[in-house]
């Protein structure tokens, strides 16, 4: 066992035995983000490093500290990527800490995917949870536990692995993660339409039922923005099929990575709401700035209000409140009883004593 | 973890009814389903006594055959309250016995829920019950240049349920992704009941990822009754490449330079000299019978796209060593080249009396080793094993063929492919890519998963399911159960399962 392995263990131990809560942190670039802490922090960026990157596995693996910065760099090195585009919030949600200087903050792969969030090429690559092939977790015993592992089709036991992307940490440490990775796309093109909301998300079906290689399809202002990527000769026929107007790549990258990283003027909002919908849903009625990606299937609304949440729930969706204190009920959108239940036993028999991230994902666990 | 506690006190085959308390369910069940939809007489069980894995059959106590979810919930209540094992079943295809029966358990057969509920074109999704087969989903579909992505080789007569329960994968899941990539939300009840329902025509859900956790749990965590599928656009073209070469390690690391290439092809499959001997006497595939291995390498896409993938997967071969290269110049031609690949199974039925097909998967790099220690267990067991393989994915499918009714063969190639499995998890891999454990890899779940590992995955099951009534004794093996194979192992000769009948 590693020295950061076994101060993380030491730690978890002590607080399991006395009952105390912990925090689980990375970089910290997502704190913003679901309900509120309780508990100390336990800083897991010295536990990190690739353990091992085989390109013509596709598979990467690396401890939960390591900045996606350093894995997408490796990565970048042999012309291959994280398809879900993990995101890296630079905004003003995230508060200046001590030591940063500034400087950007790469998110920890152990953060990346307890969020288990994604960027706009969600819509054709699939989510995080779609590229977890193993996972380590260390338990509030302190017992480290392999699930899944490093190829691609497993179905050994239980997909553990995919149910702690996404768990925002309340399941235990997240302390090694393997990845499928993807070569980088050989081409890609974006094209812009001017377009009502509406029409746009018309469009945007449409499109996704012909054989295309759409990767990304936003509306924000007025216009919609679709990005194809792929071999050469496809995404051209895509951009014969769609029309529009050509964007310059430069432009292009610009614009995707502030969704991405919601650099984009749009989330400097007081209040976001973020409302996962069926990609059909026609515009929500509600009284806020919309911004739609994922080709219809998610929704984002700047100073919203509860409304939000009626409304997706309506057309068979959910809404979140991303940012800012919109709501004085749960920021994440409610779980039926049935479902809740499973998650309190879930909760119950991992973490007995509830040291890890206390009602960060659900109230009360 | 809570550990021990979590271990079930339930384990199979623990559990006994008397006749009189085996009337009184059977009565129960007769109560809430119409007429013809409970079988209990030993000649209508037979066909359930057994899924695709024929070596391990029981009879069951009775079968259900519910027309409608509020049957499938009324059979479930029933069960919960006599406290009797429920086994949901499909089609009855799966390779490793998820379905075979539990002796005082009820047989949940899905398959009378058979209807395509709902084709989306817009929203490219199909809302379908669980006993629809795979195949239908996506002919249904084909009108609107729309499929369904998984195509498991039983694709013609395996169903959406069983493959929601075995998250199966297929001959395109390197490009296009398994069952778990392609299920959007399911609906169904717990044991208890109750209705739930994970995942939706929305791409994110609240909470924990129940859905991902769902798929491939082998009807342990919830009964499932219906099913919303993505659909994808059918590419308009496609070709393939098939390759010889003169060495498996060549062949393997043809494939690592197609990958490395950046290519993600939408098949990529090898088999071995042996395979291909099989198979070609029966498809007449034209396989170059001179080759130590084949290797196939599909591409689609528009045609314009497929024609630089074949032409830059040729290159590539050719720089890998490949002695000879053809491509399918028609779509007969395609499915030629393919009809040999898909027909291994039946082939290897064809040349020996029984096979027995293993599903275990391996870093890609470690095809040769593989290959080589299957030769070496080949002489040792005194059987011949015949190699596809899911060359994309590292899914090794070695066939090991077998005469049951000669007295011990069943027994080696049991222990053969036990050793194959095991020689799986010690190159990084894993002993079962897409066939599940069911009964059949239970012991394997020893030698890949600790105790503290197991009792994880039985915390899994007591927050779904804590009476431990759905597929008891599969997919997740008793600490007392790898004990027991802990003991086997030293004393070679001794019968593995020995709970279990045998033919």
């Amino acid at each position: 066992m590693s020295s950061s392995l076994k101060e993380i263990r030491d730690r978890v131990v002590a607080a399991n035995d006395a009952a105390t809560p912990l925090r689980l942190r990375g970089s910290g670039t997502k704190d913003f983000y679901g309900e509120a802490f309780e508990g100390e922090i336990l800083d897991l960026r010295s536990h990190s490093g690739i353990v091992d990157y085989e390109p013509s596995e596709l598979v990467v693996t690396a401890r939960c500290g390591t900045p996606i910065a350093e894995i997408e760099e490796a990565l970048t090195a042999r012309g291959q990527f994280l398809a879900f585009e993990p995101p890296a919030f630079q905004h003003s949600l995230r508060p200046a800490r001590p030591g940063d200087h500034g400087a950007p903050t790469s998110p920890t792969l152990g953060g990346a995917i307890a969020a288990g969030l994604s960027g706009p090429r969600r819509m054709q690559v699939g989510a995080a949870r779609d590229f977890v092939l193993g996972a380590r977790l260390l338990t509030a015993e302190g017992e480290e536990l392999r699930f899944g592992g490093s190829v691609m089709k497993n179905v050994a036991g239980f997909d553990v692995a995919r149910l702690l992307c996404g768990s925002l940490g309340i399941l235990g440490v997240m302390t090694e993660v393997s990845l499928k990775v993807l070569p980088r796309p050989r081409c890609e093109r974006t094209l812009q339409l001017r377009l009502t909301q509406g029409e746009a998300i018309d469009v945007f079906n449409r499109s996704g039922s012909l054989p295309l290689p759409i990767s990304a399809a936003t509306w924000v202002d007025g216009v919609a923005w679709i990005r194809l990527s792929g071999a050469e000769p496809a995404v051209a026929a895509g951009l014969d099929r769609l029309g529009g107007a050509i964007v310059e790549d430069a432009v292009a990258a610009t614009f995707w990575d502030s969704l991405r990283h919601q650099s984009h003027p749009f989330f400097s909002a007081q209040t976001v709401w973020r409302a996962s919908v069926p990609s059909t849903a026609p515009p929500l009625a509600v009284e806020a700035t919309t911004l739609v990606e994922w080709g219809g299937a998610l929704r984002w609304y700047a100073n919203g209000t509860d409304e939000v949440r009626s409304r997706a729930a309506a057309c068979g969706g959910t809404a979140l409140v991303w940012a800012g204190n919109a709501t004085s009920s749960a920021r994440f959108h409610p779980l039926s009883p049935v479902v809740a239940e499973i998650h309190r036993k879930l909760k119950q028999r991992f973490d007995p004593r509830g040291i890890f991230n206390r009602g960060r994902l659900v109230a009360g666990l | 973890m809570s550990g021990a506690a979590d271990e079930p006190t339930w384990s199979d085959p623990g559990r006994k009814l008397s006749t009189d308390q085996q009337h009184a369910v059977i009565d129960a069940l007769r109560t809430v389903l119409p007429t013809g939809c409970l079988l209990s007489e030993q000649s209508e069980l037979r066909p359930y006594e057994c899924d695709g894995l024929t070596a391990f059959r029981r009879l069951p106590m009775a079968v259900a055959l519910p027309q409608n979810e509020a049957q499938v919930r009324d059979v479930l209540v029933t069960c919960r309250r006599f406290n009797v094992p429920v086994i949901a079943r499909g089609a009855g295809t799966g390779l490793s016995g998820g379905a075979m029966p539990h002796p005082f358990g009820v047989i949940l057969s899905l398959a009378r829920l058979n209807q395509i509920l709902d084709i989306d074109p817009v929203a490219r999704t199909a809302r379908v019950q669980p006993g629809v087969r795979n195949l239908a989903v996506s002919d249904a579909s084909a009108p609107y240049g729309l499929y369904y992505a998984p195509d498991p080789s039983s694709q013609l007569a395996c169903t959406i349920g069983g493959n929601v329960a075995e998250n199966s994968g297929g001959v395109h899941c390197l490009k296009y992704g398994l069952t778990v990539h392609n299920v959007l939300g399911l609906r169904g009840y717990t044991i208890d009941g109750e209705s739930i329902e994970l995942g939706s025509a929305a791409l994110d859900s609240p909470g924990l990822d129940l859905l991902a956790l769902s798929i491939g749990s082998e009807g342990l965590l919830i009964v499932v009754t219906e099913v919303l599928l993505k659909l994808v656009p059918k590419p308009p073209h496609a070709q393939v490449v098939m390759a010889s070469f003169d060495d498996v390690g060549k062949a393997g690391d043809a494939v690592a330079a197609i990958i490395a290439a950046g290519i993600i092809p939408a098949g990529l499959e090898m088999m071995d000299r042996k395979a291909s001997a099989a198979v070609e006497p029966f498809v007449k595939a034209g396989y170059d019978l001179s080759a130590a291995a084949i290797l196939l390498s599909e591409a689609d896409g528009t045609a314009t796209e497929v024609a630089a993938e074949v032409a830059e997967v040729e290159r590539v071969l050719r720089n890998a060593g490949a002695t000879a290269i053809a491509v399918s110049g028609s779509e007969t031609e395609r499915l030629r080249f393919w009809s040999g690949r898909k027909n291994a199974f039946p082939a290897a039925g064809r040349v020996s009396p029984d096979y027995y097909c293993m599903d275990g998967t391996i870093p890609r790099k470690r095809l040769g080793h593989m290959l080589k220690a299957i030769e070496q267990m080949e002489e040792r067991y005194g059987l011949r094993c015949m190699n596809v393989f899911h060359a994309g994915d590292g899914n090794l499918h070695p066939l090991i063929l077998f005469d049951a009714n000669r007295s011990g063969e069943w027994e080696r190639a049991d222990r053969f492919g036990a050793e194959i499995l095991e020689l799986c998890v010690e190159l990084g891999g894993t002993i079962t890519g897409e066939h599940g454990v069911g009964i059949e890899k239970i012991n394997s779940m020893c030698v890949q998963f600790s105790p503290a590992e197991r009792a994880a995955f039985f915390a899994v099951k007591k927050a779904f399911d804590a009476a431990g009534l759905l597929n008891p004794g599969k997919a997740i093996p008793t600490l007392a159960r790898c004990a027991e194979y802990g003991k086997m192992h030293v004393r070679h000769g001794t019968l593995p399962h020995p709970d279990l009948p045998r033919f």
